[in-house]
């Protein structure tokens, strides 16, 4: 029972790795959209702020990063929608495999997509100008893994409730970029009104945020023991509710 | 020695809200038998088979698929079956022989049969070749003959195809039946399609189970049901209508001879052979029409409607030309 288990996981991971090496424009898509905010908002505005003492490229360059791992996480967590709509999770639903091992491949098949990415990002960087240490770009893609787990989940999650894409444009707008704002990627916490202070504090990207920041400068807000312990936590939520909302869809 | 069924349903129901879309339908499906489930769309034969697969769950009422309860233990029922949906689900951007590698991982094909299993199959729906393209190359043909190829490759008692043949043309459509029962007599295997072609289910089915507004009409072999209504018949219109009714009574390959508004119908025997005879023998007769009998009378007979309106083949409007 087990060894059926980890073969459905290994089974659907190998689909998603493959299928994301074929469909280019998902990977050029990815890259672009953090590039632009690197080279344009951090060039653009980067010269006449500083933050930290530090360049304000430099301050968001960690940010981005985890914009990247959001969007990229989310995203892919809603293209299961295709793969309702083209039939293809058909295949998956009749197969006499867990709903949870569905859930666990598309999860890793998720991850490792953006690990991809934030590589592919990470070596944009060295061209720009952020060379990070071997430790700083591995602790990145660590940081990277963890916060996508927990993304990909709340991706995994949404998709499999939605009918339609019509809905992708209110996950953007209600979801997405509610989540990217209140997660100090942008600006120091500190900064908001105390009011608008719950949300980021209650928001999982802001602990994502910080680990990044940690992993490529050095600085931290809330401790690393306290990011991670967080992020874990939230992820095995979501994981859970990920498992059961992939039990109760329907073909 | 009788051979157990392969599938026991016994009052099925599925209600949707409002919608009865199986109400307590009850059949066996004996092992190594293909059988078909025919009727219009919307009859609820998707339904019916989506609960066989443990993929819905039921409303009421039990069906037990190859020993194992749909309700109880889907998980059981899904190694032990095999399913060829009605829209394509092979991954498009993955090949042939990727998507048969997937589903052996699904279906835990133990590892050192796969490779020779997936050759196997390959070559049987003559894929072969193209087992490295990409799916999304594949015409609408291909795609069906891996997708009865996935459906086979972990040796399933039970083979589900729900519409088979929708979408493709005549000869493709005949080819895909050889390759079913190439399939299903090599390996043994149970075939259970749903259909709305009359034809496919005349020509391919051991036996049939006709479904409408979903329950169960009839079920029997095609012959049997057919042979239930009294065969062909023919219908003459008659100068002199009442001298041609008494005529057919005394004819030995007529019976159930009777007056259809001002025509005299019959049901008549080996209509090739005995059809002259009639003729000659009939002195006032206009003109004559013949009725290949088919399941499509069936379906009038119980449920008052053709099974294809929209093609208005009901009735005793078939012309002599047009039969085989």
């Amino acid at each position: 029972m087990l060894m059926g288990f980890f073969d459905a996981v290994y089974a659907l991971w190998l689909r998603e790795i493959k299928v994301f090496t074929r469909e280019r424009e998902r990977v050029i898509s990815a890259i672009v959209t953090p590039l632009l905010w690197i080279v344009v908002f951090g060039g653009g505005l980067g010269a006449s702020v500083e933050i930290s003492g530090m360049n304000y490229q430099q301050f968001i360059f960690p940010g981005v990063i985890a914009m990247s791992v959001l969007f990229g996480s989310i995203f892919y967590g809603l293209y299961i929608i295709w793969d309702r709509k083209l039939d293809f999770l058909k295949e998956v639903l009749v197969a006499p495999v867990s709903r949870s091992s569905v859930f666990v491949g598309k999860m890793l098949g998720g991850m490792s997509d953006v690990f991809v990415q934030v590589a592919i990002l990470l070596i944009i960087g060295i061209a720009l100008g952020f060379v990070p240490s071997v430790w700083a770009a591995s602790a990145a893609l660590c940081v990277a893994m963890l916060v996508s787990m927990c993304m990909v989940s709340l991706g995994l999650i949404i998709g499999s409730s939605m009918k339609s894409p019509e809905g992708f444009n209110l996950v953007m707008s209600f979801v997405m970029w509610p989540l990217f704002m209140f997660s100090g990627a942008l600006f120091p916490v500190e900064g908001l009104p105390s009011y608008l202070n719950f949300l980021v504090v209650l928001n999982p990207l802001t602990y994502g945020v910080d680990l990044m920041r940690y992993a490529l400068l050095g600085m931290t807000e809330f401790g690393v023991a306290a990011d991670v312990a967080i992020l874990l936590a939230v992820s095995a939520v979501f994981m859970a509710i990920g498992s059961r909302s992939f039990e109760k869809m329907q073909v | 020695m009788k051979k157990s069924p392969a599938i026991v349903i016994k009052n099925l129901s599925k209600h949707f809200k409002k919608l009865r879309a199986v109400d307590r339908i009850s059949l066996e499906v004996v092992s190594g038998e293909v059988f078909a489930l025919l009727g219009p769309n919307g009859a609820g034969k998707t339904t019916t088979i989506s609960m066989l697969c443990g993929l819905l769950m039921p409303t009421s009422g039990s069906a037990d698929v190859a020993g194992f309860d749909v309700s109880k233990d889907p998980i059981s029922v899904r190694k032990m079956i095999g399913v060829v949906f009605q829209q394509p689900s092979v991954d498009d951007l993955l090949s042939g022989q990727e998507n048969l590698e997937m589903h052996a991982l699904l279906y835990g094909v133990p590892a050192e049969r796969r490779k020779g299993r997936i050759a196997d199959m390959l070559r049987l729906v003559g894929l072969t070749e193209r087992k490295d393209s990409q799916v999304k190359e594949y015409s609408g043909g291909m795609r069906k003959r891996l997708e009865i190829a996935r459906g086979i490759l972990h040796w399933p008692k039970i083979l589900f195809l729900d519409e088979p043949t929708v979408g493709l043309d005549p000869q493709t459509r005949a080819h895909i039946w050889q390759y079913i029962r190439k399939m299903s007599q090599r390996e043994g295997t149970t075939v259970v399609f749903t259909t709305h072609y009359l034809e496919e289910a005349e020509q391919f089915a051991d036996r049939v189970a006709i479904i409408d507004h979903g329950k169960i009409i009839e079920v029997g072999t095609p012959k049997e049901m057919v042979a239930s209504l009294g065969g062909d018949s023919v219908r003459l219109s008659s100068k002199n209508p009442k001298a041609t009714l008494s005529q057919l009574r005394k004819m030995k390959f007529t019976t159930n001879v009777r007056m259809d508004g001002t025509a005299v119908i019959a049901n008549i025997s080996k209509p090739q052979q005995n059809l002259p005879r009639l003729l000659k023998t009939l002195s006032n007769v206009d003109s004559v029409e013949i009725h290949t009998a088919s399941l499509n009378d069936v379906f009038i007979k119980y449920t008052g409607r053709a099974i294809r309106e929209e093609s208005g083949e009901g009735g005793f409007m078939e012309r002599i030309m047009n039969r085989k």
